[in-house]
C-alpha cells in the first residue's frame, strides 16, 4: 500500500478501493457496514420523523386538525416502532461502533466481518416487514405490542410489524455478539481494558444487554404471534393466560432497551468532553464501570412500567428502589464529565456543543425519571404526557445529541472531510432551542394531567400544545441542516487530515479515510487513554 | 505461517490461529447465552401458570408419552457423546473417524426428530390435544390443560426447530469432512457446531422433566 504520506485524495483507503455496488452490497469491511447502517437508520429516523410531524400537525387544534383518531393511533405506533427499534437502538452501536470498536482498539476488523454484514441484511429485512406494514395500512399497537389488544382486537398489520421487529432483534444481537467477542480477543499489545476508550466501555455494556435482553423479546414476539395465529392463549385471558404476563417479559428486555439507546451516547460525550477540554477523564475506573452498573441494573427495574397495571404493591416497592439506583451510576458519569471540564481548556466545537447539551438534557431527564421511579407520583403522571416528555428527554435530548455529536466528531474521520462548522454550530444550537420548545411544554401538560396518544384533548391545553408543536417544527430545520451539510461536505469539505481535533486514541492515529485494513502495522499502545497533557497530575 | 494449510486457515482480521480460535469459540457461548435467555421467556412462562394451575398441568403431563420421552432422551444423550467424539476425530485430523461420528450424530437426531413429529405429535393430534387445530379434552381443567398443551407445544416446537437448524449445520459439516477440510489447525466449526449441538440437547434434559415427568405419575 502507498505510504501515509501521500496525499489523501490518491491515497488508497476503504472509500476508494472500490467504487462499485457489488463492493458495497458485499463487503465485509466494518467502516463500510457502518456507512450502510448509517444511510439505512437516516432514511428511518426521516420516516419516523415525518409520522411525529404528522402528529404535531394534528395536535394544533384540540379537536384534531388533520387527522381521524384512528389514523392518530397509526401515527404514534409508527414512529415509535421506527424509532425505538430502526432508529435509536442501531444508531450508535451499528454505525459509529461498527466503524471505530476494530479501530479504537488497534484491529484490523471484527472478530466475524461476514456475519457482521449479515446484520445489516437482517436488519434491513426487519426494516422492510415493518415499512410493509406502514405501508400496507398501519399498525395501531403502539409500540409495546401490549397483549390483549395486540394479539385479540386489532385487524391491523400487526403480525408484520411484530415479526419485523423480532428479525431486527437477531442483528441486534449479533452485532452485540461481535462486538463482545472483538473487544475480549482482538485488542492490539498493550490495549488493557484500563486503556481502552471509555466508549468502548459504554458499547461493551450496550451489547451485554443486547445479548441478554434482546432474545427475551424475541420469544416474547413469538407468543404474540403464535397466539394471533392458532389463538393458543398464554397471554390470553380467556384460556387462563395472564396479560400482564406479556407486559413482564416484554419490559424485561424493552427497559434495558432505554439503555441500549443511551450508553454508546454516555460513551459519545466521554470521548468529546476530554478532547475539547484537553483534559485526561477525572475517575476513568469510575466512569468505566459506572457503564457496566447501568447494564446489570438495567435488568431489575422493568417492573416500574407497571406500577398501575396490578403488580403487587410489594414487588412495586423493590421495583422503586432499585429504579432509584440507576440514578447512582448516572450521577456519577454526570459529575465526573463537569469534574473533566473543571479547569480545561475548552474550545466550543460543534461536537462539544452537542457533548454539553447531552449533559443538560440527560440530566433533566434522568430526575424526572427519579418522580416516575416514585410510586406515589407515577400513580399521578403515569401514561400522561409527562411520561413522553421524561423519556424525549433521555432519548432525544440525550441519546440522539450524543449520536449527533459522535457524527460530528468522528465525520472527519469517516469521509476524511471536514464540514463548516459555524454551520454546525448552528444547527447544534437550533436543536437544542427546539428541542426544549417541543418537550418542555409536555412535563407541564402531562403533570396537569393531559394523557399521551390521545388524537384530541381538553381546550384549555391548547397554548402549550401550540408550544410544543412549534418547538418541533424548529427542531425539523435544525435536524435537515446537519443532512444538507454533512452531504455537501464529502464531496466539497477541506480535507480533515488524520487528526483535525488534536485528539487521542488509535483511531486518530492513522489517516482519513482510514485504509481498509486500518493501520498499516499493529499498533502497540504504551499509554493511557486520554493522555492530553500528560505531564498533569490527575486529581482522581 | 510457515505451515501453508495453516495460513490459509487464518482469516485476515486474526493475528493467529490461537486467536481465531478463541474469538470462534467465545463467539459460540455468547450466542448460547442469548439462547438460554430465549428458551428463558418460556420457561418463565411455563413456571408460573404451573404454579397457578398445578392440577391442569399435571392432567396435561400424564397424557403425555413418558416412554417415549425417555427413549428420545436416551437418544438424544448419545448423539451427545457422539458429537463429541466428532470434536476429537477432528482435533486429531482423522478423516474417517470425524465422518463416521459426524453421520452417527445426525442420525440420531433425525431419529428424535421424526419420532417426535410421527409418533408424539401425531398421537396427540389425533387425540384432539393440539390447543389451536382440534383442542378437544374436556374435564374440570380442560382450560389449564389447554394451557400446558399451548407450551408443550410451543416449547417441543421451538426446540425442534433448534434440532434441525442443527441437523443441517451437521450435514454441511458431514460433506466439508468428507472432503478432507478439517485438520489439526482447521476444526473450530466442528469444535463450535458441537457446542450448539450439546446445549440443544441440555435443552431437552430439562424440558423432558417439566414436561413429562411432573405431578408424580409412578
Amino acid at each position: 500500500m502507498a505510504p501515509a504520506a501521500v496525499d489523501s485524495e490518491t491515497r488508497g483507503n476503504y472509500l476508494n478501493a472500490d467504487y462499485s455496488l457489488k463492493s458495497w452490497l458485499l463487503t465485509t469491511d466494518h467502516k463500510r457496514i457502518g456507512l450502510l447502517y448509517l444511510a439505512s437508520i437516516t432514511l428511518f429516523f426521516f420516516v419516523g420523523g415525518s409520522a411525529a410531524v404528522l402528529m404535531r400537525l394534528n395536535l394544533l387544534e384540540p379537536n384534531g386538525a388533520l387527522v381521524e383518531p384512528a389514523a392518530y393511533n397509526r401515527l404514534f405506533s409508527t414512529h415509535g416502532i421506527i424509532m425505538v427499534f430502526f432508529f435509536m437502538i442501531p444508531s450508535i452501536p451499528a454505525v459509529l461502533g461498527n466503524f471505530l470498536v476494530p479501530m479504537m482498539i488497534g484491529a484490523r476488523d471484527l472478530a466475524f466481518p461476514r456475519l457482521n454484514l449479515l446484520s445489516w441484511y437482517v436488519f434491513m429485512v426487519g426494516g422492510a416487514m415493518c415499512m410493509y406494514a406502514v405501508i400496507a395500512g398501519g399498525v395501531d399497537t403502539g409500540w409495546t405490542f401490549y397483549t390483549p389488544l395486540s394479539t385479540s382486537y386489532l385487524n391491523t398489520n400487526v403480525m408484520s410489524a411484530a415479526l419485523g421487529v423480532f428479525v431486527a432483534g437477531f442483528s441486534s444481537i449479533l452485532t452485540g455478539l461481535n462486538f463482545v467477542v472483538t473487544i475480549h480477543k482482538m485488542r492490539a499489545p498493550g490495549m488493557t481494558w484500563f486503556r481502552m476508550p471509555l466508549f468502548l466501555w459504554a458499547i461493551y455494556a450496550t451489547s451485554i444487554i443486547q445479548i441478554l435482553g434482546t432474545p427475551v423479546l424475541a420469544i416474547t414476539l413469538t407468543l404474540v404471534a403464535l397466539e394471533r395465529l392458532f389463538h393458543v392463549g398464554v397471554f390470553d385471558p380467556a384460556v387462563g393466560g395472564d396479560p400482564i404476563l406479556f407486559q413482564h417479559l416484554f419490559w424485561f428486555y424493552s427497559h434495558p432497551a432505554v439503555y441500549i439507546m443511551i450508553l454508546p451516547s454516555m460513551g459519545v460525550v466521554s470521548e468529546l468532553v476530554t478532547c475539547f477540554a484537553k483534559k485526561r477523564i477525572f475517575g476513568y475506573s469510575f466512569v468505566a464501570f459506572s457503564s457496566v452498573a447501568i447494564a446489570a441494573i438495567s435488568f431489575l427495574v422493568w417492573g416500574h412500567h407497571m406500577f398501575v397495571s396490578g403488580q403487587s404493591v410489594y414487588a412495586g416497592i423493590i421495583f422503586s428502589a432499585l429504579s432509584f439506583a440507576v440514578a447512582i451510576p448516572s450521577a456519577i458519569k454526570v459529575f465526573n464529565w463537569m469534574a473533566t471540564m473543571y479547569k480545561g481548556s475548552i474550545s466550543y466545537q460543534a461536537p462539544m456543543l452537542y457533548a454539553l447539551g447531552f449533559i443538560g438534557l440527560f440530566t433533566m431527564g434522568g430526575l424526572t425519571g427519579l418522580f416516575l421511579a416514585t410510586l406515589a407520583v407515577d400513580t399521578h403522571v403515569h401514561d400522561t404526557y409527562f411520561v413522553v416528555a421524561h423519556f424525549h428527554y433521555i432519548m432525544v435530548g440525550g441519546a440522539v445529541m450524543g449520536y449527533l455529536g459522535g457524527l460530528h466528531f468522528w465525520w472527519p474521520k469517516i469521509t476524511g472531510r471536514l464540514y463548516p462548522d459555524g454551520w454546525a454550530r448552528l444547527a447544534a444550537a437550533i436543536i437544542f432551542i427546539g428541542f426544549n420548545l417541543t418537550f418542555f411544554p409536555q412535563y407541564i401538560l402531562g403533570y396537569l394531567g393531559m394523557p399521551r396518544r390521545y388524537a384530541i384533548y381538553p381546550p384549555e391545553f391548547h397554548v402549550l400544545n401550540v408550544l410544543s408543536s412549534a418547538g418541533a417544527s424548529i427542531l425539523g430545520v435544525g435536524y435537515l441542516i446537519p443532512l444538507v451539510y454533512l452531504i455537501w461536505s464529502m464531496r466539497r469539505g477541506p480535507a480533515a487530515g488524520p487528526n483535525p481535533w488534536g485528539a487521542k486514541g488509535l483511531e486518530w492515529t492513522t489517516p482519513s479515510p482510514p485504509p481498509t485494513e486500518n493501520f498499516e502495522a499493529t499498533p502497540v499502545v504504551t499509554e493511557e487513554a486520554y493522555a492530553y497533557g500528560a505531564r498533569e497530575v490527575s486529581v482522581g | 505461517m510457515a505451515d501453508p494449510h495453516a495460513a490459509s486457515a487464518l482469516a485476515h482480521q486474526f493475528e493467529d490461529l490461537e486467536q481465531q480460535h478463541e474469538a470462534a469459540s467465545l463467539g459460540m457461548w455468547v450466542f448460547l447465552a442469548t439462547e438460554v435467555m430465549f428458551f428463558g421467556g418460556l420457561f418463565a412462562g411455563y413456571t408460573i401458570y404451573r404454579r397457578l394451575y398445578l392440577p391442569g398441568f399435571v392432567e396435561g403431563s400424564h397424557l403425555l408419552n413418558v416412554t417415549l420421552g425417555a427413549i428420545n432422551t436416551g437418544v438424544l444423550i448419545c448423539s451427545s457423546l457422539t458429537m463429541a467424539l466428532a470434536v476429537r476425530a477432528a482435533q486429531l485430523g482423522k478423516r474417517n473417524a470425524l465422518v463416521t461420528f459426524l453421520f452417527m450424530t445426525v442420525t440420531l437426531g433425525l431419529a428424535f426428530i421424526l419420532s417426535k413429529l410421527t409418533l408424539e405429535w401425531r398421537h396427540d393430534y389425533l387425540e384432539g390435544l393440539v390447543p389451536g387445530l382440534n383442542f378437544t379434552l374436556g374435564g374440570p381443567h380442560a382450560k389449564s390443560v389447554e394451557l400446558f398443551f399451548c407450551f408443550y407445544f410451543i416449547m417441543t416446537g421451538v426446540h425442534a426447530v433448534h434440532m434441525v437448524v442443527g441437523v443441517g449445520i451437521l450435514l454441511v459439516l458431514l460433506v466439508l469432512a468428507w472432503k478432507g477440510h478439517f485438520g489439526p489447525t482447521r476444526y473450530n466449526a466442528v469444535e463450535t457446531a458441537g457446542l450448539y449441538w450439546h446445549f440443544v440437547d441440555i435443552v431437552w434434559i430439562f424440558l423432558f422433566p417439566l414436561l413429562y415427568l411432573i405431578g408424580g405419575r409412578y
